[in-house]
Order: structure tokens, then C-alpha cells, then sequence
């Protein structure tokens, strides 16, 4: 071929037909996606950080490899992939619009010469009579087939399965429709989190983004709880959660337990259970040694500073410490203190006990602390999302099984007969699965030579 | 009988039958290995169907009844199994015995290392993984997986019996004379391929529809979507492979014994040596 008089447009819409690029799209995405799985995406740690210098931290954040899934090169790749796939498809499917909606019915030499399953019986009989068995064991074992007399030749033609060229063309059409899904779910959709307090309501949710989001409507936490297996593990987290509308409970969405694998949906949006915590204040006093004392509060799971500068966690409360103590009572904290000497300590801070506070001087700096209680309740942490892309993305995806088994499993299986002159001429082929239908085409033409006057049968 | 019982003697079955298809190899005059090696492994599968069922019931008496696909040590055993399965319908339809010696080692590979060099008591499902989607998710990815195992196994084979073929003076008494021509596997490497396409596909959506449902996003590019994504790209390339010219044979095998290796990433690479959502790292 001369290059010359090949424009440049062509060479550009030959480079997008063709399907060294596809090669090259699927197996470079395949490779650099490899990036992202090593490379911590979205917030980076603080440990991770340490163990990469300056250089590499810049050269990362030039290239994109903390979001890459969102970088423009990675896009740019998608939409190679995506342009390909379009490019592809114009060029092929005219011609395979053509072979389903209009089939060669006759066979001729050309046609003959490129059909691998090919079978010439003699026989002896009038056209009419040879074409008529032909055509009801056809009718029997294949498809009804098309008829076509030409000066005193009689082609038959039948097929099965046309449609099933389209399949590939369905696999392509999905990944392009599920892109759109994604592409609106972007657009339209969100992704947020909420904490509620139990009793509380909140009507305005955090995006990823860190932006505010209204709701449109409010949803109270009525319950959070925790159940457990006998081992300790977790066995069930669940929110009772409540939507209202006005500040007035919505019939049927009152009081609905939302656990993992089962999240609440109204007006678009849905709750997932995601994760649970507790809040709360908690006062402590600290006295010096002359009895002068200063408050202290620290929030459920917190920590402060003790006045000799070491740090103090609030790990659990209770408000009645009995059940877990026998002989003490009321409320109590467990708290950890890191002191100076690097090491950290463990103990109860009661409310009723001085004597045992006293105990715990050594590790407070000699300032005696006691706990006076708190209030304390669950809060549950809820995944929000806006979806309204995700209905297109599962059509995509329905469509790409039933393609890609359609491609696979199904066969557009094709059979020429030619009735000339006493000599029956009969070929076919399928567009997948040759092995299986070189077996079938065998047992047809043993079914015909039954059937038929044969010369050979004499 | 006690799964685990049932299951060291499905280890036994396979090895055995593992034996017997290398005797095959060996001693080409006797087809008896072959025919061994074929009913060891059937052996093995039934014997290991009761096993997991077994092991189902088992979960239920102890309360905490659920499939056993919930760990790493039940997700070994079930690759196996649906290695062994894959490699059973692969015979059943084309006899190509032979096949089993490239394919038997996996999953015995599984079902010795899970035996010998896992914890395998049953524990209770943790909230997360308490959905249907689960055993919709595990089994269509497994059978995926399990039909690129024996791809990989059939591509192994093509690589070895094309260099055979290419030797001039290439000897029909060689070992590798028994094996079926270059021809026959490539095509049963497509077909294999054609099998497990379909099942990962809809391996991924299944997931894809879980996370949307447990926790409202449907694919978060966490490294276990990445990789298995990964892979259906190598399979993908290998499909279009075949309908590009240079591409079929030897670069064919290439990337399916690559799809593999990715596979296996994908499954326990992944949990082993990065972090994300998934928790089969036992
Ligand atoms: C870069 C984008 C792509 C292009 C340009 C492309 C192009 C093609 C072409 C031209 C064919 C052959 C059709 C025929 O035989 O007439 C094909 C087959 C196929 N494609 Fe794609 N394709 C692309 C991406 C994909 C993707 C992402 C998938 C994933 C599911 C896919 C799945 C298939 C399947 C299953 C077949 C049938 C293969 C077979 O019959 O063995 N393609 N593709």
C-alpha cells in the first residue's frame, strides 16, 4: 500500500481502529494500576511519609500518585480505551449489521472455496424432489431454511443464532454505558459521613470533600448497640434510626434498625452502618498536696495534661464500678498515664474511694486525682451516599454478562445447499465453537444420505 | 467422620492422583495412570464436597452456622475444590487426560498447605461479612479463578509441547510427545479462559453490588478491586489477543501464565503484603 496519498485524518482513525492500541490500552492499564495498590491513595499517613524522602514525596505529588485513579493521565487512558472501543465498532459493525440482516442466501464458487465443512453427495432424482427432503430434514434438525431457484438450481439457506455477532458489540456497549453511570454518580452523586449522638437528629451530612451537604430532611438516632459473640468478637453493630420530615416522624421509616449489610434508603439517599463511638464529658479534680483542687474534663476517649506536664487517656467509664469490683462502688475511669520515664500506666480513678486514688500518687506527679463522673452516650458513625448514576452502572453490568456468555456460548451457525443437476453441494460454518458444529454438520449429512436416493447406496 | 478428617483424605486422593498422571507421562505405553489419575481426582472431589458439607453442618452445631468460605483456610480448600471441578468438566468433555498432571498440583498445593500449615477452626461470620452477597461473591470468583488455574496449567503445557515441536529432530518416544498437539492447547487454554471470563466478570460485579450495598460505594479502587481488575485486563488483552495477528500461541500462553500469577496475587498477595478492605487475611 502507497503512503503517500494516505491523508492524516486516516491515519489517525486507522490508529484508533486498531487493536494493537487495544493490546496497548488493556495491558498498560493492567500495569500502571499496579501503582495505586503500593502507593497509599486519598489521605497519606504520617508513617508512610517517614519512609520516603523529599524528592520522591514531590515527585509522587507532581505525578498524581496519591488520587491516580483520578489523575489526568489515568483518565486520558480510560478515554484511549473508551475512544478505541467507539472507533472499533463503527468500522466493524456495518459489515456485521450486514451479514445478519442480509445473508448471502446462494452459494457460490467463491463462497464454496471458503467453507471448511463441505460435502458433495451424488444422487440421482429431480431438483424438486432432492431440495424438498433437504429442506424438511433442515427444518427438523436446524432452522427453516430460505429458497432461492436460479436457472434450474435450487439454493437453500438457513441459520441460527444471528444475533449472537452482536453479543461482542453489547460487551463493548457496557463498558462505555458504566462509564456513564460513574461519570453521573460524580457529577450528581456524593459520598458522605455523619456521626449522631443516641437522641440526637442531624440534617446535614460531611462530604468527602469536607462540605456541608443538607439533607432536605433529618434522621435521629433512637439506639446504637453492640452485640457480641461468647468469644468477645463482634456480632452485630445496630442503629435504631428515625427519619423526620418537619421534625415529624416519616410512616415507615420509624424506628428502623440499620445494620452492616442492611442500610436504610429514603428519598435517594442512603445510611450505611459504618462505625460507632462514644461521647461525653467526664470531670476529674486534681489536688496538690495543700488541698487546693482544679477541675479537669476530659471527653470520652480523650486525653489531657497532668500538671506535671505528663499525658493522661480516658479509656472507659462507668457509673457504677460494683459490677466489675467487688467491696468499691460508684463511678469510676480507667485512665493510662504516660510517665515521664517513658513508660505508661494503667489504673482506676474512682468517685466514693479516696483511699485508693491515694494509692495511685506516684504515677500523678504527687497530685491526688479523683473522677466525680460523667454523662456518656453512644454515638453511631454512618456512611451517606447519593447514588443516582448506580441503576445505569448495574445495567452496564447486566449487559456485560449476558454479552460476554452470549460472545462465548452462542454461535451464529450458518448452511449453504446447492441442488444441481442430481449433485447435492452442502457447507456451512459458525462463527465460534467449530469443533462442535463440524460434529453436527457430520450427523446431518448422515441424516440426508438416509434420506435420500444416493447413487452410492445402490 | 470429621470434615477435617475428610479433608486430609481428599489431600491423600490428590496427591495419589497427581502420581498417577506423572506414572502417566512416564510410562506412555499404559493408559491404566491415566485412567487412575482421572478417578483419584473424582475420588478426591467427592470425598471433599462431603467435607465442606460437613463443615457447613458442623458450623451449625456449634451455633455460629455459616457457608465455609468465611477465611483464608476455607478459601484454600474451596480454590481447590473448584480447581479439581474445573479440571473434571474439562475432561469430561475432551479427554485430554494428561492435562491433569499440569493441574493436580494446584490444587493439591492448596489442600496441603491449608491442611498442614493452617488454623482451621470454624469461627463466628464477623458483621461485615454477614450477607448473601458473600456466597454469590466467593463462588463466581473462585470458579474464575479456578478456570485461569487450569489455563495456566494448559498454557505451562502449550509452552513445553510448542518448543518440542519446533526441534527438528523432534522424537515421538519423548515425554512430551504424550502431551496433546500445540494446536489442541491453545485452543483449550481459550476455552478454559472463556470459562473463567465470564465467572470473574461476574466475580467483580457481585463484589461491586456488595460494597454498594454494605457500605454504599460501589468500587473504591481499594487494592484488592485494583488487582482483580488487574486481572481482568490481562484476560481481556488475552481475548483480543486472539483476534489480533502475532498475538495467538506463544504470546497467548504468556499472558494467561501472567493472568495467573496476577490471580494469585490478587487473592493472597494482596492480603498478605498490602492493606485494604478485605479480611481474608486469616
Ligand atoms: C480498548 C477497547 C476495546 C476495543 C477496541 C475492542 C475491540 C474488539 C474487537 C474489534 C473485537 C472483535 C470483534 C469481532 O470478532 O468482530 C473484540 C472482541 C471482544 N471484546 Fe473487545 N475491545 C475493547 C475492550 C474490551 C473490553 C474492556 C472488554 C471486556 C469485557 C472486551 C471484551 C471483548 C470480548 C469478550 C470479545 C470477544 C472475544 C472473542 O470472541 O474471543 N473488549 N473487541
Amino acid at each position: 500500500m502507497t503512503t503517500s496519498n494516505k491523508s492524516i485524518s486516516q491515519s489517525i482513525w486507522d490508529f484508533f481502529c486498531s487493536l494493537k492500541l487495544t493490546m496497548f490500552t488493556l495491558i498498560t492499564l493492567a500495569v500502571i494500576s499496579i501503582i495505586g495498590t503500593v502507593i497509599p491513595q486519598g489521605a497519606i499517613p504520617p508513617e508512610y511519609l517517614q519512609t520516603i524522602s523529599q524528592n520522591k514525596l514531590k515527585l509522587y505529588q507532581v505525578l498524581g500518585f496519591f488520587d491516580m485513579y483520578h489523575s489526568w493521565w489515568f483518565i486520558l487512558l480510560l478515554i484511549l480505551l473508551t475512544a478505541n472501543l467507539i472507533a472499533c465498532s463503527i468500522k466493524r459493525l456495518p459489515g456485521i449489521w450486514k451479514t445478519i440482516t442480509r445473508p448471502v442466501t446462494t452459494m457460490d464458487d467463491g463462497l464454496e472455496k471458503t467453507l471448511s465443512n463441505l460435502t458433495i453427495i451424488m444422487t440421482n432424482g429431480d431438483s424438486t424432489t432432492l431440495s424438498n427432503r433437504v429442506v424438511s430434514i433442515l427444518l427438523a434438525e436446524f432452522a427453516a431454511p430460505v429458497i432461492t431457484e436460479n436457472k434450474g438450481i435450487i439454493h437453500l439457506y438457513a441459520q441460527k443464532a444471528p444475533w449472537s455477532r452482536l453479543a461482542v458489540y453489547a460487551v463493548h456497549l457496557s463498558v462505555i454505558i458504566i462509564f456513564i453511570g460513574a461519570i453521573i454518580d460524580s457529577l450528581f452523586g456524593y459520598k458522605g459521613f455523619v456521626n449522631i449522638p443516641e437522641g440526637n437528629s442531624v440534617d446535614k451530612v460531611m462530604s468527602r470533600a469536607e462540605k456541608e451537604i443538607n439533607l432536605g430532611f433529618a434522621v435521629r438516632c433512637e439506639k446504637f448497640s453492640v452485640a457480641n459473640y461468647p468469644n468477645g468478637a463482634p456480632k452485630e453493630f445496630k442503629s435504631i434510626l428515625t427519619v423526620l420530615e418537619n421534625g415529624k416522624p416519616v410512616a415507615g421509616y420509624n424506628r428502623v434498625p440499620v445494620i452492616v449489610n442492611d442500610p436504610l434508603t429514603y428519598k435517594g439517599i442512603t445510611f450505611y452502618q459504618s462505625s460507632y463511638g462514644k461521647l461525653g464529658d467526664h470531670e476529674f479534680t486534681i489536688s496538690d498536696a495543700d488541698g487546693h483542687s482544679t477541675p479537669l474534663i476530659i471527653r470520652s476517649g480523650g486525653s489531657a495534661k497532668l500538671p506535671d506536664g505528663s499525658g493522661i487517656c480516658l479509656q472507659e467509664t462507668t457509673p457504677d464500678i460494683s459490677q466489675f469490683q467487688a467491696g468499691v462502688s460508684g463511678p469510676a475511669a480507667q485512665v493510662e498515664v504516660h510517665l515521664p520515664n517513658g513508660q505508661n500506666k494503667t489504673f482506676i480513678v474512682y468517685s466514693d474511694n479516696p483511699a485508693m486514688n491515694r494509692m495511685n500518687l506516684a504515677y500523678t506527679g504527687g497530685h491526688l486525682l479523683q473522677y466525680k463522673g460523667g454523662e456518656e452516650f453512644m454515638y453511631t458513625g454512618l456512611q451517606v451516599a447519593k447514588d443516582p448514576g448506580v441503576w445505569v452502572v448495574w445495567l452496564g453490568c447486566t449487559l456485560m454478562i449476558v454479552g460476554v456468555y452470549a460472545a462465548f456460548f452462542m454461535s451464529h451457525r450458518r448452511i449453504w445447499v446447492r441442488v444441481e443437476n442430481g449433485i447435492i453441494t452442502i457447507g456451512g460454518n459458525a462463527s465460534k465453537n467449530q469443533g462442535g458444529f463440524q460434529l453436527f454438520m457430520e450427523k446431518l449429512v448422515t441424516k440426508l444420505k438416509h434420506q435420500l436416493p444416493l447413487e452410492d447406496n445402490k | 467422620m470429621t470434615s477435617s478428617l475428610l479433608f486430609n483424605i481428599t489431600t491423600i486422593l490428590y496427591l495419589a492422583s497427581m502420581l498417577a498422571f506423572l506414572a502417566s507421562i512416564v510410562n506412555r505405553t499404559k493408559p491404566f495412570f491415566g485412567t487412575a489419575g482421572s478417578y483419584l481426582a473424582y475420588g478426591g472431589l467427592l470425598i471433599q464436597t462431603i467435607a465442606i458439607g460437613r463443615r457447613w453442618q458442623e458450623s451449625y452445631i456449634l451455633g455460629i452456622g455459616h457457608a465455609p468460605l468465611s477465611n483464608l483456610y476455607e478459601s484454600v480448600v474451596f480454590f481447590s475444590w473448584t480447581i479439581v471441578l474445573i479440571y473434571g468438566l474439562l475432561d469430561l468433555k475432551y479427554r485430554y487426560r494428561v492435562i491433569g498432571a499440569f493441574v493436580m498440583p494446584f490444587a493439591l498445593l492448596g489442600m496441603a498447605w491449608a491442611q498442614l500449615g493452617m488454623k482451621s477452626g470454624i469461627e463466628p461470620l464477623v458483621p461485615a461479612l454477614q450477607s448473601n452477597w458473600l456466597l454469590y461473591h466467593v463462588i463466581t470468583c473462585f470458579l474464575g479463578y479456578a478456570a485461569f488455574a487450569v489455563a495456566c496449567g494448559i498454557s505451562i503445557m502449550y509452552l513445553i509441547r510448542e518448543n518440542h515441536e519446533k526441534l527438528k529432530d523432534a522424537s515421538d518416544q519423548s515425554i512430551v510427545a504424550t502431551f496433546p498437539g500445540s494446536k489442541i492447547l491453545d485452543d483449550l487454554n481459550y476455552k478454559s479462559i472463556m470459562v473463567g471470563f465470564p465467572l470473574l466478570t461476574l466475580g467483580i460485579v457481585t463484589g461491586a453490588a456488595w460494597a454498594n450495598y454494605a457500605w454504599g460505594t460501589y468500587w473504591s479502587w481499594d487494592p484488592k478491586e485494583t488487582w482483580s481488575l488487574i486481572v481482568w485486563f490481562i484476560y481481556a488483552a488475552f481475548l483480543h489477543a486472539r483476534i489480533t495477528r502475532g498475538w495467538a500461541g506463544r504470546r497467548a500462553a504468556w499472558l494467561s501464565i501472567i493472568g495467573f500469577a496476577a490471580t494469585i496475587f490478587c487473592y493472597l498477595g494482596v492480603n498478605l503484603l498490602l492493606s485494604g478492605l478485605h479480611s481474608y487475611g486469616g
